[in-house]
């Protein structure tokens, strides 16, 4: 017997109990397989996609020239600077108009889904339902349909995101009203108040920092989908960088790209400092 | 009626009650300021935006019978009357459906790859270098801030239409979002056992494999399992920009008004979705609380 591993003689221990051992080594074949499958999968979903094309390498190349010529970033012109300027703002626009919209929306949408604020069940169970089908549909499919609306424009942008934050709104807030403290709602209703006052007085005063900053957080990730959903025609940056991309003006691409990231930049900077002022940091942390 | 709660005399009353309605007069001038600001921005933005209530309000029945046509089938009946008919195309959706999930589970898998490589040179307390760390942050920043569509664009340019670009957008996506939460995962990890290995005299990748991936390995999983979540549903648009997968179909549908086309495979992508979402949050659910059992 060759002593291994600093004077541990594995294999005798390993004779003496081999119920502890079997028990490892059901676990590790259990990963083993379940590795092996994942990477299996893997394989036939790379070489199903044409990974092991030659496609794969002649597009490399071309790739590394595309990022070639996209430097350095530079509109072309003023007109175009200013164009895409105007066309940032209106995103800015977009996103903060459809947020604001959703949220004042949401408000009786998160209240009837609340447990603790309605008690029949099958408007709970019915309400968020809907609020799941409406958060599972993509923004851009949103998009489509409000351009078959309203038409072309950045209207369509608005409705659009207003309705896809419907959904998540409507759930985050029923989920900040649940986790309310209820004590102060129900020293409200003690005192004889009708139930309305007792959510104005009882339960805004304590959701309303949560939903605050969570509306502000949506408000940066809005920007960022506003900034794609004028590629289906629905107002924004998106319009310029799609058309740009199309017809490969990729200097100016690589400058709309820059103005999107410093104006996303930004956003989240402020409405990080205004997160924190509204709850503190340890709640900015959370939500 | 005579109050059990004794009353403080006038003199001493006025002066309380005058600073307290000052208080309150205080918040309310703050509140009725921040209402301005937020309004007059809305104003500002809806301007910009053209935002135009009469004309939601005389188009609004168009919204409505869309989805009214959504389902109804080209000859007036509704749609789950006629199956058949109304999934005329199951063959070719399910195999598109199945070509966006190996997007959604490539993409995710490869990003998630690259992302774990990265993690260990981008955390504040394992990095074995600091300039390499700033960079890989930086990194993963771009990554993860271009959005998505906005890869496919470009993927599609370099590698022509198809899957392969939207699953190359899908992996460099997921490597900057997963970059930096793996980063965080192993930022806030038990120094200790590191501290044990390296004090061994392990190199470097023998101390992460031993001291530091052990207390990683359920968040990586976790937060991987929530990313292909995500992807999913970012695979099933990715054909809008000619990237592969249902969303061709789907777009294709919407543009040319094959209403209950529309519909099958809207439904299609919504139970698939909600299929994966309850699978995946099993699977959390039973390795965060393998984790936290003692």
């Amino acid at each position: 017997m060759t002593p291994r591993k600093g004077g541990i003689d594995l294999e005798a221990i390993r004779t003496r109990h081999p119920q502890h051992f079997a028990a490892v080594d059901r676990n590790r074949a259990r990963k083993i397989a379940l590795v092996t499958l994942a990477v299996a999968v893997l394989i036939f979903g790379m070489a199903e996609l044409g990974f092991f094309d030659r496609k794969l390498w002649s597009g490399g190349a071309r790739l590394i020239d595309i990022v070639g010529l996209m430097l350095p970033p530079d509109p072309g012109d003023w007109a175009h600077a200013r164009i895409f300027s105007a066309a940032l703002l209106e995103t800015v626009a977009i996103a903060f108009a459809g947020t604001l919209a959703a949220a004042v929306l949401a408000v009786p949408l998160g209240l009837l889904a609340a447990r603790n604020v309605t008690l029949s069940r099958l408007v709970r169970f019915l309400s968020r339902r809907s609020l799941d089908t409406i958060r599972s549909i993509d923004i851009l499919v949103w998009a489509l349909i409000w351009v078959n609306v309203v038409g072309l424009g950045p209207f369509a942008g608005v409705l659009a995101l207003m309705t896809a934050d419907i959904g998540s709104f409507g759930k985050l807030f029923s989920e900040a009203i649940e986790a309310a403290d209820k004590k102060p709602v129900e020293g409200i209703l003690s005192t004889g108040a009708r139930p309305l006052l007792a959510v104005r007085f009882g339960l805004l005063p304590e959701v309303f920092p949560v939903i605050a900053s969570q509306v502000l957080y949506y408000f940066e990730s809005n920007t960022r989908s506003a900034t794609i959903i004028g590629i289906v025609g629905a107002g924004g940056i998106g319009l310029h960088l799609a058309e740009a991309i199309r017809t490969l003006e990729l200097q100016q691409v690589s400058f709309i790209v820059l103005m999107i990231l410093v104006t996303v930049a930004a956003i989240d900077f402020v409405s990080g400092k205004l997160r924190f002022a509204l709850i503190g940091r340890q709640g900015a942390a959370i939500a | 009626m005579a109050s059990p709660i004794a009353r403080l005399p006038e003199r001493q009353l006025g002066p309380l009650l005058a600073s307290y309605d000052a208080a309150v007069r205080v918040r309310r001038w703050h509140s009725f300021f921040v209402l301005a600001c937020i309004a007059a921005a809305m104003v500002l933005s809806s301007l910009s935006a053209e935002v135009s209530l009469p004309k939601l309000a005389a188009n609004i029945g168009r919204f409505t019978s869309y989805f009214d046509r959504l389902f109804h089938l080209e000859s007036g009946a509704l749609v789950w009357t006629d199956f058949g008919e109304w999934y005329w195309g199951i063959a070719r959706w399910l195999r598109l459906l199945g070509e966006t999930l190996l997007m959604a589970y490539v993409g995710t898998a490869l990003g998630a790859l690259a992302a774990f490589a990265l993690a260990f040179l981008a955390a504040a307390n394992v990095a074995p270098s600091r300039w390499g760390r700033i960079a890989v942050r930086r990194f993963c920043e771009l990554c993860r801030t271009v959005p998505l569509l906005v890869y496919a664009l470009l993927f599609v340019i370099a590698f022509g239409l198809g899957p392969i670009a939207g699953v190359l957008a899908v992996v460099i996506h997921t490597m900057g979002a997963l970059g930096k939460l793996f980063a965080e995962v192993v930022e806030n990890i038990d120094m200790k056992p590191v501290e044990g290995v390296s004090a061994t005299g392990a190199p470097w990748h023998v101390t992460m494999r031993y001291g530091a991936l052990p207390q990683t390995m359920s968040n990586f999983v976790s937060y991987t399992l929530l990313r292909f979540e995500i992807n999913v549903r970012e695979s099933a648009i990715m054909g809008f920009v000619g990237a592969g997968g249902i969303g061709q179909d789907l777009i294709e549908a919407i543009r040319k008004f094959y209403y209950s086309d529309v519909s099958a495979i809207l439904v299609m992508i919504l139970v698939t979705v909600a299929i994966i979402d309850t699978l995946t949050s099993k699977i959390r659910h039973r390795l965060i609380g393998h984790e936290e059992r003692p």
